[in-house]
């Protein structure tokens, strides 16, 4: 048996008619019924969906800097077992990514892993702290080939500032991608502001904050006539503002989390913070609104906003305990049980909001591709029959703050393809891609 | 009743027996030998987050007549804890064999934390959590309230809510765990609440609270009350831009000398002024409001004791149907 051959049976390609996909070194050789390849691993997909893999544009792998939550190595085994073959790292390590070293840095540890393409977003800003931008053509042009910026975890709230970087980057193709959060709106806010946070006395987090900013990047946007990203859309109004700037040509593009498509502030009712996140969970009208943006095109792509903490930084008060989830490992979950099994998005549709755009987003090659004859073999194999309860010790993450514990949902990853490689197989983690011995980058 | 966290989720039933024990209470605090045994033996930690020597000594003095041991645990810590966390102070707590918890934070929840958690098994009671909830203060005024609103329909107070009363509740709303706590107790106890504010100091989302809120407290006099509560208010939120100036708030939403006359003017000869403590006099209140006849503030502190007894013999005498030792009258049978 060659070593990097793989026939696929019978899967149904984006949920579509069951097919064969014959994977060899690294590429999808050939598509079609009863193929054949004697040399060739046979993988039974009966029942299963092939999906290209997912492109997250919105991981926080920690490494360097917070090892004790997360490390490139962890990060991705778990985003491989999530079906992701790409994802974006968040410049907001320590020290942060805002020079061509550390995205180099980052950019090689990914590689050294070989689970997925780890692509380091870089820093808008110089340490995050929205005064003077980082070296962004650097970071473009280094072997990490940065191509989205971003402070997220922080807005770069200064207008001139996010005039400046919106102009900048077009000299290479870039994006901003924006965390929205006016920061005076926001001092000291624990959660959505509204009934819920009226009643348990947290501070709360309007979602004016939120958007005023993306009202005023867009507006942004078409002055420079730039590209602009927003992360993590949370509000109905930001999907009203978006479609409205979208309807006048701005050229901008928006994301989701799963979370934000699932979660209500109700849960905050428990004061467990592993319920806090940033933006916060907002409510019922909040989450339709997103759902439908996401179904009609007006959000582009979900991403995970995977945020891995030590226990330590959770197990306290609310008020104390830091903010985020973990999300690789039940993105596809979580948007199978939102998205599709309430009859908004078909498989194909999913494989445009969590891979083909976002790799086009992202400016990420070979990620995002059809499952056509001459493309790149990133693949994943689906079992969207399969119900599973969440547990997060099960997890390859380091983080065990899923707010998703407990809950049975829908849909498995049985096998993730990796430019060829198996790095998932019979939903269990296989071996990672082993890169040429000399890099040809 | 495991813990009393809040009185958002208080039923009229364990309120008014809380009420009813209180009564108990507050007869052994007459005597001349003001101690029971129930609690001998029992370990009461007083976890002090905030500083807040009224409600720490209230406690105190109501663990004690209890024959309680009392632990004081002053764990004033900073918002960025370079010290113990709160898992390791609850599980040293339950290391050393406490009973119950009184907690008073300043982080919104803390004690739902302790309760919600394995950290520790005793019974939690909230003394204050940040802007969120302050339960026996509000059951103290209740309590107060229950005391006058009877005597004014010469009735008995054990067994009765607070139907038909009228409380208006003025100050700092947005801040104030005392106002969020009697909101929620004093529409379950039937009383109808109204809430008087700068709109700058009211939550988003009060509109769904169930009382009514009014921006004009003369209005809220004009319209009757039988209790005037006014809320402490921070001169710095000034600063925050919550309102223009202190003399501005006390013009418009303190209860000062020319709004007490107004309660003579409009015939309330039976309103009562309350007030949580500790008082800013001149700035929500004025001085002769404090010390008139009509003030109820140091009822308030004198029953916020019987209170407290009532809550910790509730939650740790164990089997709840069991009444009260000594008590003056039959305790109800409950289930």
């Amino acid at each position: 048996m060659a070593e990097n051959t793989y026939l696929i049976r019978g899967a149904a390609i984006l949920g579509g008619e069951a097919e064969d996909l014959l994977i060899r070194n690294g590429t999808i050789e050939a598509r079609g019924k009863d193929l054949s390849a004697d040399d060739a691993t046979v993988v039974d997909a009966a029942g299963l969906i092939a999906l290209p893999g997912m492109v997250d544009v919105h991981t926080h792998l920690r490494e360097p800097g917070r090892e004790d939550a997360e490390t490139v190595e962890t990060g991705t085994r778990a985003a491989a077992l999530g079906g992701f073959t790409a994802v974006h790292a968040m410049a907001n390590s320590n020290p942060v990514a805002d020079t061509a070293g550390v995205v180099e840095q980052v950019h090689s540890l990914g590689r050294a892993s070989g689970w997925v393409d780890v692509r380091p977003v870089g820093a808008v800003t110089v340490g995050l702290a929205g005064e003077q931008l980082a070296e962004l053509g650097a970071m473009a042009d280094s072997r990490a080939q940065v191509r989205m910026f971003s402070d997220d975890g922080i807005c770069v709230h200064d207008p001139v500032l996010m005039r400046r970087a919106l102009e900048y980057v077009k000299a290479f193709d870039g994006v901003v991608a924006q965390h929205a959060q006016e920061p005076r709106l926001t001092a000291g806010a624990q959660m959505n502001e509204g009934t819920v946070s009226a009643v348990l006395g947290l501070t709360g987090w309007p979602a004016v904050a939120e958007e005023s900013i993306i009202a005023r990047d867009v507006l942004l946007a078409q002055h420079v006539g730039s590209r602009l990203h927003v992360c993590h859309v949370s509000t109905a109004g930001s999907v009203e503002i978006v479609r409205w700037a979208k309807a006048r040509g701005i050229n901008v593009t928006a994301e989701v989390t799963p979370h934000h498509l699932l979660l209500t502030d109700e849960l905050v009712r428990s004061y467990d913070p592993v319920y806090k996140v940033n933006p916060p969970l907002r409510t019922d009208a909040d989450v339709q609104a997103l759902r439908e943006g996401l179904a009609d095109g007006t959000i582009d792509v979900v991403g995970t906003d995977h945020a891995p903490h030590p226990s330590e930084h959770k197990e306290c008060e609310w008020a104390q305990a830091a903010m985020g989830m973990t999300g690789l490992e039940t993105a596809l979950s979580v948007v199978q049980e939102t998205m599709i099994e309430t009859g908004l998005m078909t498989w194909a549709d999913f494989a445009r909001v969590t891979s083909f755009t976002p790799a086009v987003i992202g400016r990420v090659a070979d990620q995002g591709r059809p499952l056509e004859v001459g493309e790149p073999a990133n693949v994943i194999l689906v079992d969207p029959a399969a119900r599973w309860t969440v547990d997060p010790h099960k997890m390859a993450t380091m983080g065990r703050n899923s707010p998703f514990k407990g809950k049975e949902l829908p849909g498995t990853v049985v096998a993730t393809f990796f430019k060829g490689h198996p790095t998932v197989l019979d939903g269990q983690l296989n071996t990672p891609y082993r890169y040429p011995a000399v890099s040809s980058n | 009743m495991k813990h009393l966290l809040s009185t958002e989720n208080l039923s009229a039933f364990d309120a008014i027996r809380v009420l009813d024990t209180a009564e108990e209470m507050s007869a052994v605090g007459e005597r001349e030998v003001k101690k029971l045994p129930a609690l001998r033996g029992r370990t009461v930690v007083n976890l002090f987050f905030e500083d807040s020597t009224r409600t720490r000594i209230s406690f105190e003095a109501a663990a004690k007549r209890l024959s309680a041991d009392v632990i004081n645990f002053a764990a004033k810590g900073s918002s960025v804890s370079k010290g113990e966390s709160l898992k390791d102070t609850a599980q040293t707590l339950a290391a050393m064999g406490a009973d119950a918890v009184v907690i008073r934070h300043w982080a919104s929840g803390a004690p739902h934390r302790l309760a919600a958690t394995d950290w520790i098994d005793a019974a939690v009671i909230n003394a204050g959590d940040g802007t969120h909830e302050h339960p026996t203060q509000a059951l103290l005024d209740a309590f107060t309230m229950r005391r006058h609103w009877s005597q004014v329909n010469g009735t008995g107070s054990t067994g009765a809510d607070l139907k038909g009363m009228r409380v208006a509740i003025a100050g700092d709303v947005l801040h104030s765990r005392v106002a969020r706590s009697n909101v929620w107790l004093l529409k379950t106890l039937g009383a109808e609440v109204t809430l008087v504010a700068p709109p700058t100091l009211l939550p988003i989302g009060v509109e769904h609270w169930p009382c009514k809120v009014s921006y004009n407290l003369d209005q809220t006099l004009e319209a009757g009350t039988d209790a005037m509560m006014m809320l402490r208010v921070q001169g710095e939120r000034m600063n925050a831009s919550f309102f223009p100036s202190t003399r501005e708030y006390s013009r418009r939403w303190g209860f000062d000398d020319a709004r007490l006359r107004a309660l003579d003017d409009l015939g309330m000869k039976d309103t009562i002024i309350m007030h949580p403590g500790p008082m800013n006099r001149g700035l929500e209140i004025s001085s002769a409001a404090a010390d008139s006849p009509r003030s109820t503030v140091l009822a308030q502190v004198r029953n916020g004791v019987s209170v407290r007894m009532a809550a910790l013999y509730l939650l740790l005498s164990g089997d709840s149907r069991e009444a009260a030792p000594n008590a003056s009258q039959s305790s109800k049978e409950t289930n």
